[in-house]
């Protein structure tokens, strides 16, 4: 009976714990969802005037602030293709051959990994500026490629140590070539891990602040135009845009559930 | 005729692997070693009057460095990563524990539901911190009408505010790793301990605890060496007066625009990282589990 009890104790306290953190994680977002329907229409925006969509409609009419969503978006989609392409070729080459300083390029691989964001930026902006490119979309794109590249190779390279070799060697031996054996043999296998990759470059693409803020030049991803507004007080539509996000998201979860969400325990 | 074939071999394998890790290693040397080298020479740097930088040879930043103002900050930022890092683990391990070990259906949902705050930008869930601790804000309207406080509370600016926007920002970083650390454990050996006679306590303490240690000391440096580095967090909830190193590089490549002076303090955090990644491998740390 005494155990029994405790048991039960025990279980009530583990769950108001979990509850607790799990309201911790959620609060700020609730914030700003019930933020994006204030009817105030004065700086910082902070007090309660009330329900309304306006500013549901109003977000449209704000094109600085949907180009800047429009530049995460492109951002997001060329460097994780970029990343994907560069990440899977190298996880494979890494895994396959024999090559002089294969040893330095699996440290390197760890160092966009460990080393601050900040100092990875800052450490690009300084080349750029030196090498006299200018800043914007392509230093952007670049950026988010070389902190991507690493996690795509990870997660390809958890999936080739599980990988016969032997079904490509069979696939050679039936009079398959190189290439054919690598789209058609190869790839397929792999293909959780590269997907798995390119979901988390995807990632952390759209949600990057600290390397963008020293290498964007003038142009603006939505993350710096939030970091932007922050000093006057951010307006309910970029709150409304958050939540259509986050709602889109969701939905897309919700839909892709299994496949996705297998290729777990990413660095979000 | 065997020589002949490896040769043979080699010859033929030199272009695929050209073309599979060329890319790779042409990003690495352009994108993160020539980077990071250029950081160390600049640091070595002056600006001249138009704040633009010399490349002529000088320790003067490295003199700077160790200014008592500056000695201030990276004390400050020590406490509030360690701080921060210690409350991940406090929290977030008994917390992975929990959704690690349910037997209930909806496991795959509480694990979900760690990640989806994510998917908002971090930047404006911190703001959302903000707003909700603001003088006008609800925590304080809700503390007002309940009459805990005649006025409403100074919550804002605090060293204890930076360090809950950091907790919130990494204990994603320490959760995930616990998490699959305590689901690979073998419950039989939990069992075992219990059928000898162990208190939970002492199963916790002998068991639970080092068979998911490397989940732990790789959650930390996860915590630990990005926190050094978030400015933004301590912009928006300490408003100046809890500054990080971070901050003091990020105002030297923005506001101060004295590029040298911020490459000499970003060799600092280098060297931090060094440091730690090494104890880290010395605990047996693997590489591997930081990140992914």
């Amino acid at each position: 009976m005494k155990k029994e009890r405790k048991e039960k104790r025990n279980k009530f306290i583990s769950i108001l714990f979990c509850l607790m953190v799990y309201i911790y994680l959620f609060l700020p977002i609730f914030v700003i969802v019930v933020n994006s329907f204030n009817a105030t229409t004065s700086k910082p925006y902070l007090s309660w005037k009330g329900f309304t969509f306006d500013w549901y409609v109003k977000l449209w009419d704000n094109s600085a602030l949907l180009g800047s969503f429009g530049n995460t978006i492109i951002i997001a989609v060329v460097s994780t293709l970029l990343s994907t392409i560069i990440g899977t070729l190298g996880a494979v080459g890494i895994y396959r051959y024999k090559f002089k300083g294969k040893s330095v390029i699996n440290g390197l691989l760890y160092i966009p990994v460990v080393i601050p964001e900040i100092v990875i930026g800052i450490a690009l902006l300084t080349i750029f500026s030196n090498a006299n490119i200018p800043r914007g979309m392509l230093t952007l794109i670049l950026s988010h490629v070389s902190f991507s590249v690493p996690y795509v190779i990870f997660n390809v390279r958890a999936r080739l140590s599980g990988y016969d070799k032997s079904i490509e060697e069979a696939s050679m031996d039936l009079g398959a070539n190189r290439l054919v054996t690598f789209f058609e043999i190869t790839l397929p296998v792999l293909a959780p891990g590269i997907a798995g990759g390119a979901l988390l470059a995807f990632t952390l693409s759209i949600d990057d602040v600290i390397i963008s803020y020293f290498v964007n030049g003038q142009t603006k991803t939505y993350p710096l135009k939030v970091m932007e507004s922050i000093k006057s007080g951010v307006s309910p539509d970029v709150n409304a845009l958050s939540t259509l996000v986050l709602i889109a998201t969701i939905g897309l979860v919700f839909i892709t559930q299994s496949g996705i969400l297998s290729g777990k325990h990413k660095k979000i | 005729m065997a020589g002949k074939t490896t040769k043979h071999e080699l010859k033929s394998n030199t272009v695929p692997a050209m073309v599979t890790v060329g890319p790779v290693a042409l990003l690495l040397l352009f994108l993160v070693v020539a980077p990071l080298i250029f950081v160390a020479v600049m640091s070595f740097c002056e600006t001249d009057e138009f704040y633009n930088v010399v490349y002529s040879f000088t320790a003067e930043n490295y003199a700077k460095l160790v200014s008592p103002e500056y000695i201030k900050i990276y004390a400050q930022s020590l406490l509030i990563a360690f701080i921060t890092t210690v409350l991940c683990v406090l929290i977030g391990y008994p917390f992975a524990y929990i959704i690690a070990r349910t037997k209930s259906k909806k496991k795959q949902l509480l694990y979900m539901l760690v990640i989806i705050p994510f998917w908002t930008n971090s930047l404006i869930r911190i703001y959302g911190w903000r707003t909700f601790l603001g003088s006008s804000g609800w925590l304080n309207k809700l503390l007002v009408f309940l009459n805990i406080t005649p006025e409403p509370l100074d919550l804002l600016y605090k060293t204890g505010t930076t360090v809950l926007g950091m907790v919130y920002c990494f204990i994603p970083f320490m959760v995930l790793p616990l998490y699959t650390a305590i689901e690979k454990l073998d419950t039989s050996l939990l069992e075992a301990s219990g059928d000898l006679g162990a208190k939970p306590l002492n199963t916790l303490i002998e068991v639970i605890l080092p068979l998911t240690s490397g989940g732990i000391f790789s959650g930390c440096i996860m915590v630990f060496i990005p926190c050094l580095g978030y400015f933004f967090v301590s912009n928006i909830l300490g408003g100046g007066n809890t500054d990080m190193i971070g901050n003091l590089i990020e105002r030297q490549f923005k506001s101060a625009n004295n590029w040298p002076l911020g490459a000499a303090l970003s060799i600092i955090l280098i060297i931090v990282t060094l440091i730690l990644v090494k104890i880290y491998q010395k605990l047996g740390g693997d590489m591997d589990s930081l990140g992914v």
